[in-house]
């Protein structure tokens, strides 16, 4: 595995930066420039590039959708938010649709968030494309055809020119794909979601989201821990703050940062990815929840190798 | 961690000391359990004097919500006293400050919520 690419890290419902929040970051930015003159484009791009990443940037709207990119022929692919459409795009601008490619599909869930961006999926669209989309739900294939059918969608599931082939997996059960150990993991959610541990080429990715941690019950902690052991990236459902999943939006189905810190320093993980933000959420308040996350993270330490914490965005490629 | 209640004339005072971690959480909400039931409704409060805790994880911080919110149930008061500073960055972080009202020292607690 070479890297990881985030193409859609918002939970629950997709959102798009608005008019009042563009402007806020202009203004912003101006104040920091404080009238100061750029000679060139690379000066003026060296003075954006210095900004808090939520004045310069943002980190997006769209659902759950990451990208593992194995330098392999195939493509590992988990979960098809909205997110998968800008994917899509990509793979088409590389490929084009003359030269079919083979996409694995890891579904975590069939809640609607995980799920929206298939119909968006323009290579499920094209001949000559074989696309696997693997979980553990009994009626998974059931699920992405029901989102397509009408009065939902225009274009029925039945028009898709790419072979679709559905592949059940057993949880614990590691699973060969496109050479890698794939190993589901069962999580806590309504109508269960499924983390997926992927292994090969000395390294390991752990996509864990939609996944709530009963803190009281230590043999789930103990099984997380496992799962997520030396992985060198954890993409982690980090969506509440700790006080909220444990009281207001307990049984909601997810975590906080608090816990996928713990998580991670008692696996060994190298680097832990928050992901699943809540819509709510505005850059700044991402920045800082980020911030703090670094924080805990140092002081709560104690002596072990530091585990890095990064945001997940809209965009972002972290190489493994 | 250990917990010892000590006399106060306004309040009830348990202070835990060391490690509220996943191992001694349950622990540690089991001995709140039998203080609780003693903070209702114009009763004293109570006090958590965290000023020997040295750590707290999630999950002991899941015990402080369960006892907070048995306590609010039966109209009684509660609020922590004397946090170290790394512990009050811990309840920050984790927005526990929002549930459970912290204060300098206990004296002050008692002087708030009494």
């Amino acid at each position: 595995m070479k890297k990881v690419v985030f193409w859609g890290t918002r939970g629950s419902l997709p959102i798009a930066l608005t008019a009042d929040a563009v402007r806020h970051k202009v203004m912003a930015a101006l104040t920091a420039a404080n009238g100061r003159r750029f000679a060139s484009r690379s000066e003026l791009a060296d003075f954006v590039d210095g900004l808090p990443f939520a004045t310069a940037g943002t980190f997006g709207g769209h659902s759950s959708c990451v990208e593992i990119v194995t330098g392999g022929p195939e493509h590992i692919i988990c979960d098809m938010g909205s997110g998968a459409r800008p994917l899509a795009q990509a793979k088409l601008a590389a490929y084009g649709a003359a030269r079919p490619q083979v996409y694995h599909v890891f579904i975590s869930h069939l809640h609607w968030d995980h799920l929206m961006g298939f119909p968006f999926f323009l290579p499920m669209y094209i001949p000559g494309n074989r696309i696997v989309i693997h979980g553990c739900h009994d009626r998974l294939e059931e699920a992405m055809r029901l989102q397509m059918r009408a009065p939902c969608f225009p274009v029925d599931y039945s028009q898709a020119g790419a072979t679709i082939e559905y592949h059940a997996m057993t949880p614990g059960q590691p699973h060969a794909v496109a050479g890698l150990t794939v190993t589901p993991h069962r999580q806590l959610h309504a109508g269960d979601s499924y983390g997926y541990r992927f292994a090969g080429q000395g390294r390991c990715v752990v996509y864990s989201t939609d996944s709530e941690h009963k803190l009281e019950d230590n043999g789930e902690r103990q099984g997380f821990i496992e799962f997520f052991q030396a992985a060198d990236l954890v993409v982690f459902d980090a969506m509440y703050s700790l006080a909220e999943a444990v009281s207001v939006k307990a049984d909601w189905g997810h975590s906080s940062n608090v816990v996928g810190v713990e998580l991670c320093q008692a696996a060994g993980a190298r680097r832990l990815a928050l992901f699943h933000h809540e819509p709510v959420n505005d850059d700044e308040q991402l920045g800082r929840l980020l911030d703090e996350t670094r924080r805990f993270e140092a002081i709560t330490r104690e002596g072990r190798a530091p585990l890095e914490i990064i945001s997940a965005y809209d965009g972002l490629v972290v190489d493994l | 961690m250990n917990l010892t209640v000590r006399d106060h004339p306004i309040a009830f005072v348990v202070a835990p000391t060391g490690r509220i971690d996943h191992g001694s959480a349950d622990p540690f909400l089991l001995a709140l359990q039998e203080v609780i039931p003693t903070c209702s409704a114009g009763s004293r409060p109570l006090i958590l004097d965290f000023s020997a805790v040295q750590y707290i994880s999630s999950a002991g911080l899941r015990s402080l919500m369960v006892a907070a919110r048995q306590i609010k149930a039966a109209g009684g008061r509660i609020g922590i006293a004397g946090v170290q500073p790394l512990v009050r960055e811990v309840f920050a972080i984790a927005r526990f400050e929002l549930v459970i009202p912290c204060f300098e020292d206990v004296d002050a607690a008692a002087r708030s919520l009494a």
